[in-house]
């Protein structure tokens, strides 16, 4: 079983090689966050990971809630107080540093 | 990742031109996107970016304006402001910036409030139904100043 312990994090806590991601990652970080992911919270995931294959960058929040299905209001439900770093580090992703 | 929990941001829109607008905009949304709360209030020229007729024709003014890059002999003919604007608004669309009604409506689905001043309300003969839906209320400075309590405040 792996724990975040076992995990190479960069200085903000995020994961230091978005390449090590997996699900189970994701639920690690989850659990630190408080987070209890829904198939809606993978949803969104699931698009920043493929958008991240795709690209090698975040997509901003803007892009997020305009393609992943999961609406402005909604990401703020899922993901609470700081959406956007929470779904990088849930991603994989470091901490993010668009403006929008 | 909980550092910003107990933030809160005040800003005070008093702008209506369109390079005076975005700053709020993106600070608002950006503090919202990291988990600080936001109240924003809206007074003077600043009415116009809650104005439903306005708030998408906000202008660039490159009159005595040095940054513009525009000498002001030149800026003062007429057509340079709607051309500048349109400028400004290519700029814009090319870093992914939304336009105004947008932006207002993605801050305010994120839990940021959205505040009309009172006594620019009736200075310029405006009521509710002139102003777009995100808008929370109309308040005096007091009330605003009371909302934002602890708060950092920006006025812009």
């Amino acid at each position: 079983m792996t724990t975040l312990a076992d995990l190479k994090l960069d200085a903000d806590g995020y994961l230091a090689d978005p390449n090590d991601w997996t699900p189970e990652v994701a639920e690690l970080f989850a659990k630190e966050l408080g987070i209890e992911l829904t198939d809606r919270h993978w949803q969104v995931i699931n698009y920043v990971r493929q958008e991240w294959e795709k690209t090698g960058d975040m997509p901003s929040l803007r892009r997020i809630t305009k393609q992943s299905g999961v609406p402005t209001k909604e990401i703020y439900k899922l993901f609470p107080k700081g959406p956007a770093g929470k779904i990088a580090k849930l991603s994989g992703l470091s901490k993010p540093k668009g403006c929008i | 990742m909980s550092d910003n929990e107990d933030r809160k941001l005040a800003i005070i829109c008093s702008k209506g031109t369109l390079d005076m607008a975005y700053p709020g905009l993106v600070l608002a949304n950006a503090a919202l996107m990291s988990g600080i709360e936001v109240e924003m209030f809206f007074t003077f020229w600043g009415m116009d970016i809650i104005h439903k007729k306005k708030q998408n024709k906000l202008k660039f003014v490159p009159l005595g304006n040095p940054s513009s890059g525009m000498p002001n002999i030149l800026a003062v003919l007429p057509g340079m402001s709607p051309l500048a604007t349109k400028m400004m608004h290519k700029g814009l669309e090319k870093i992914d910036m939304p336009p105004v009604d947008e932006f207002l409506e993605m801050i305010h689905d994120a839990g940021g409030r959205i505040w009309a001043c009172r006594m620019a309300m009736d200075m310029m003969n405006l009521t509710e139904d002139d102003l777009v839906d995100e808008v929370d209320g109309v308040v005096g400075a007091m009330e605003f100043l009371e909302m934002a309590e602890g708060a950092q405040i920006l006025f812009i």
